[in-house]
């Protein structure tokens, strides 16, 4: 398991720092993504989600700090433990709950389900199933608004999200290669929660401090400490600033901890026991309320307000995806193809061979 | 950890994925040149467990936990095989496996041909395929045409645990790639496997029930599937005989053909998109050479060609006893 990298000490200033209503926010959201990965899993294991179903478990101060430093102009692209993103990108939770149950309602209908989040209002170009699948994709976009917009302050860019199993594929260096080379506005962040499945860093990379593959590229690699949403989102500002204004690509490695198995089946037998309790003893949804009820900004009572506000949240969302409507076979067709081609088939197999006969 | 299965008893019941373990393991003891690489395939047994405990029986240097690279795990078997290892290689799921596909086609396929015969390919992949699992795309494909479409690659899935065990040994002895599809929906259901023999040799098809009225052809999870449709056509009096295909690549069509014979009407089955699908190529092939003996035209049933759909309407999408049996009412109706 890879060292944490301990940015800086873990403290909330309201004073000098965020204001308090910011941080509370904040808190909000992890709450939020906290109660809607909690219950995925038990839907998953109620049978009510199909395919698999990745969970940022862990991984909510990352999810937070990255979603607080994007903005609305910039496109985000990530791999299939994408849940929280969608969330904090905007997709109300009744859409993305209703996807991860396939139903019509859901953000694509149910076509892409748990690991294709995809909502092109909200820039949020995907959820990839397929390890490094939307690298290259981020990457062409990335190109795409340099053609498109000059550089400035407010000037949009990409961030792309991948996990540290995902820097040994060669998508990855094909396009940090790329992004290097033609100078794009594009930030690939390494959320690194220390295993890829059941391989750890150290066993799956011959550079296990992925932020150095950087060199490579000539770009800067940096490292942050994703169990601390502030610091998170400060590396991921300043990286995509350098982005939007110097067209510099940004490696930026987020360092944090896989709470549960890889997905929801997974019951991470590989994982010793001290990892477990490292993992839990990190835990940023339980130590980034203490943190704020210990400096003032929030009480127990306000804590407690807004974890039952997040879970009432989700408990809506679960109901509206339980009406919703199953997808119609007769629709697969639907998106097949852009425009109707000549002859494509469009109708269930069988029935034209039975009108020949 | 459960122990190794016990191969010296005559037969055993087991589910696919000990057959298959079964199998690996008896031909990693028969050639120290048999190792085994993929990701999460050691300590983690890979994901269905089909190399559970074979770490541990033969070491890290015959068991290789490998980055998450198919293109790398691929192309570095081939270069194995050129220094006569025999490598197989594990894909997670059929999905999985593009990213090595430039590897697999360029390079694996026509390596044998382009040095003019001056080295073997000895290496297997093995690709867990199919769908009625619930998991949506890329974990339920049935990419098998992509491969056999593929001049100087064997293909072979087994239908149920007594083939997997001996086809996966014969296919680690082939001096050709073999590309190995396991139906995973067929992993867990358990089934006889006897150890003296396999009966049937790797690339033979076979018939599994005899009948009399229509041929029914497919492969992998299929030939379930055609057996619960022979047993209700058989409650309406209908007598199907199924085909088990086995080998996808090259086709062994005289069971095929000497079915035709008896019935004069054939219905192909597959997971896959209908359109240039292995069910195409049998159809073809039939019509060229049984035209005189077929008293219908030759229907395929297969997966619709869309991408593989949400699991609620999956059961839509894949081949089910019923559409067999509206493909059969109408062959016989001809
Ligand atoms: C091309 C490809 N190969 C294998 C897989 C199976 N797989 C899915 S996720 C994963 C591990 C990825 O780990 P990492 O990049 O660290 O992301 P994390 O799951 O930790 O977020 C693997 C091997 C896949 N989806 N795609
Ligand atoms: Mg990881």
């Amino acid at each position: 398991m890879a060292t944490k990298a301990r940015t800086r000490a873990k403290q909330v200033d309201a004073q000098g720092g965020d204001p308090a209503g910011t941080l509370r926010d904040y808190y909000e959201q992890m709450s939020l993504v906290r109660a809607f990965e909690l219950r995925s899993g038990e839907m998953y294991a109620r049978a009510k989600i199909g395919g698999y179903c990745h969970l940022n478990l862990g991984e909510e101060a990352t999810v937070v700090g990255l979603m607080a430093a994007i903005e609305a102009r910039d496109y985000l692209f990530t791999g299939y433990r994408d849940h929280g993103y969608a969330l904090l990108r905007g997709l109300s939770p009744e859409r993305v709950m209703a996807e991860l149950f396939g139903k019509t309602t859901g953000v694509s209908g149910g076509r892409g389900g748990s690991m294709h989040l995809f909502d092109a209002e909200t820039r949020l170009f995907g959820g990839y199933g397929i390890v490094g699948g939307q690298i290259p994709p981020a990457t062409g976009a990335a190109l795409a608004l340099k053609y498109q917009e000059s550089a400035g302050p407010d000037a949009a860019a990409v961030m792309c999200l991948l996990g540290d199993g995902t820097t040994n594929i060669g998508a990855f260096h094909e396009s940090l290669n790329l992004a290097g080379l033609w100078k794009l506005p594009i930030v690939y962040v390494i959320v690194n929660n220390g295993l890829g499945m059941g391989t750890t860093v150290e066993k799956a990379s011959a550079e296990p401090e992925l932020y150095k593959r950087a060199a490579s590229y000539r770009m800067p690699g940096l490292r942050v400490d994703g169990d601390d949403v502030l610091a998170v989102r400060d590396a991921a500002r300043d990286a995509l600033q350098q982005a939007r204004e110097s067209r510099q690509p940004v490696l930026l490695e987020v360092m944090c901890y896989r709470l549960r198995g890889h997905s929801v089946v997974d019951p991470a037998r590989y994982r010793s026991p001290e990892d477990t309790t490292i993992a839990q003893q990190s835990d940023p949804v339980p130590s980034f309320r203490a943190e704020l009820i210990a400096s003032g900004v929030l009480s127990e009572a306000d804590a407690t307000a807004i974890d039952e506000a997040a879970d009432a949240r989700v408990t809506e969302a679960v109901t509206f995806a339980e009406e919703s409507p199953e997808p119609d076979p007769d629709d697969l067709f639907a998106y097949v193809y852009a425009t109707a081609v000549a002859n494509a088939p469009s109708a269930l197999p069988g029935e034209p061979v039975m009108d020949a006969l | 950890m459960t122990a190794a299965t016990d191969t010296s008893v005559a037969s055993a019941s087991l589910p696919m994925t000990k057959a298959l373990n079964a199998g690996l393991r008896r031909a990693m003891l028969d050639d120290p040149s048999v190792l085994l690489m993929g990701e999460d395939i050691g300590s983690l047994g890979g994901v269905f467990r089909v190399t559970e405990g074979l770490i541990a029986e033969f070491g890290d240097k015959r068991v290789l936990d490998t980055p998450l690279a198919e293109s790398g795990i691929i192309g570095t078997a081939i270069g194995l095989a050129m220094r006569g290892f025999r490598p197989v290689c594990e894909i997670q799921f059929d999905g999985f496996v593009f990213p090595g596909f430039d590897q697999i086609t360029s390079q694996l396929a026509r390596m044998r041909n382009r040095h003019e015969g001056g080295l073997i390919m000895p290496v297997v992949i093995r690709i867990p395929y199919g769908g009625h699992i619930g998991s949506i795309e890329h974990h339920q494909e049935s990419p098998e045409a992509y491969f056999a479409h593929t001049p100087g690659l064997r293909v072979v899935s087994p239908s149920n645990p007594h083939d997997a065990y001996w086809m996966m040994q014969e296919a680690i002895t082939s001096n050709d790639p073999v590309i190995f599809f396991e139906p995973k929906s067929r992993y867990w259901p358990k089934g006889e496997v006897r150890f003296d023999e396999s009966g049937t040799p790797l690339h033979a098809s076979r018939v599994v029930r005899a009948g009399t009225d229509v041929t029914v052809v497919g492969h992998g999870a299929m030939v379930s599937v055609l057996s619960q449709a022979a047993d209700l056509a058989q409650a309406e009096g209908i007598s199907l005989e199924v085909i088990d295909l086995r080998s996808i690549s090259p086709i062994d069509y005289a069971p095929i053909l000497g079915s035709v014979q008896k019935t004069g009407r054939l219905v192909v089955t597959q997971e896959a998109p209908g359109f240039v699908s292995v069910g195409s190529e049998i159809a073809a092939t039939v019509a060229e050479r049984a035209f005189y003996t077929l008293e219908a035209p030759v229907l395929r049933v297969s997966g619709f060609d869309t991408p593989f759909p949400p699991a609620a309407v999956e059961t839509h999408f894949l081949p089910s006893p019923d559409r067999v049996l509206e493909a059969v009412d109408r062959v016989l109706a001809y």
